[in-house]
C-alpha cells in the first residue's frame, strides 16, 4: 500500500524550508536514517532552487508542487512547476575542482563556474538512485527523484 | 525579511577574524549569510577563520557564499580557513569537489594560529 503526500507552495526562496521539512518528515516515515534524510532534504532544496532560478527565472512567478510516495521498495519525490522548459542536459557539470586547481584555475574563474550552476544538479545525480525529467505543455516541468528504501533490493 | 535560522558570531582578533557559524544555511537564507561575509571583507579583514562546528545543514547556495568570500580574500592576499567543520559541511564540500579549496583545522585556535 503506497502512502502519498502532497504540498504546494509559492515559488519563493523562504518556502523551500517548508519543502525540506515536508520531505524530511516523509523520509523519516519511510524509515531512512538521518544521513539519508539529510541527502533527500538537500536534493529537494537544490531542485526547488533550480525551479525558482531557471524554470521561473525569479520569485513569485509560479507554484512548486511536491509529492512524496512511499511504496514497498522506493521513496519517490516529484516536483512540478509551470515554468519554462528546463533542460537538465543543458546544465554544465561543475568543474572538477581538484584537477582544475592543479591546472591553475584561479578562484575567480572557479567562482564564475560555480555561479553558472550545475552544482545542485550534481548533488542530485550523486545522491539519488534514479532521476527523471519531463516537460509537457499541460503540466510544465516534472522532476522525479527516487531513493530505494534501505535494506530493500529493487 | 527571511526568518534566519543560522547564527554568526564574529570576533576581531587583530590579524584574523574568527567567525563562528551555526545552524542551517539553505537557499532561503544564503543571501543573508553572503551579506554578513561580505561585510567582513568590506571592513578590510581578509584573513578569516570560519568555525563551522555548529552547522547542521548547508546547501550549494551556502557553499557559493564561502567560495565568494575565498575569492575576495585571495584577491587581497588573505584566505578563508575552516575550523571544526561539522560532518555535514565536510560531506557537502566533498560532494561539490571543493574540499581541497579550504584548509581545515581541528579547532579555532590552530586555524587562527595558522595565519
Amino acid at each position: 500500500m503506497a502512502a502519498q503526500r502532497r504540498l504546494t507552495v509559492p515559488g519563493r526562496y523562504p518556502e523551500i524550508r517548508k519543502i525540506c521539512e515536508f520531505v524530511a518528515a516523509s523520509a523519516s516515515e519511510a524509515g531512512f536514517d538521518e544521513d539519508t534524510v539529510f541527502h533527500l532534504e538537500l536534493c529537494c532544496d537544490e531542485a526547488s532552487t533550480n525551479i525558482i532560478e531557471h524554470a521561473y527565472g525569479g520569485e513569485d512567478v509560479g507554484a512548486i508542487d511536491v509529492t512524496t510516495i512511499i511504496d514497498n521498495a522506493t521513496f519517490t519525490v516529484t516536483l512540478q512547476d509551470s515554468g519554462r522548459p528546463f533542460d537538465p542536459t543543458a546544465v554544465p557539470a561543475p568543474p572538477d575542482i581538484n584537477n582544475d586547481l592543479a591546472a591553475g584555475l584561479s578562484t575567480d574563474e572557479l567562482s564564475q563556474q560555480l555561479q553558472v550552476g550545475g552544482l545542485g544538479l550534481h548533488f542530485i545525480r550523486n545522491l539519488m538512485d534514479e532521476v527523471y525529467f519531463t516537460f509537457d505543455e499541460d503540466h510544465g516541468n516534472t522532476m522525479v527523484m527516487v531513493k530505494y528504501l534501505q535494506g530493500k533490493d529493487v | 525579511m527571511t526568518d534566519s535560522s543560522f547564527t554568526v558570531n564574529i570576533e576581531d582578533m587583530k590579524r584574523v577574524e574568527l567567525v563562528e557559524v551555526s545552524g542551517r544555511i539553505d537557499s532561503s537564507n544564503a543571501a543573508q549569510f553572503d551579506d554578513i561575509l561580505k561585510e567582513i571583507a568590506k571592513r578590510g579583514k581578509y584573513n578569516v577563520v570560519l568555525n563551522m562546528a555548529g552547522v547542521e545543514y548547508i546547501s550549494s547556495a551556502g557553499l557559493r557564499a564561502l567560495v565568494a568570500l575565498l575569492r575576495e580574500n585571495k584577491k587581497h592576499r588573505g584566505d578563508v580557513r575552516l575550523a571544526q567543520p561539522s560532518e555535514r559541511v565536510v560531506e557537502v564540500l566533498s560532494l561539490a569537489g571543493l574540499d581541497s579549496l579550504f584548509a581545515v583545522y581541528n579547532d579555532s585556535a590552530s586555524a587562527v594560529g595558522s595565519f
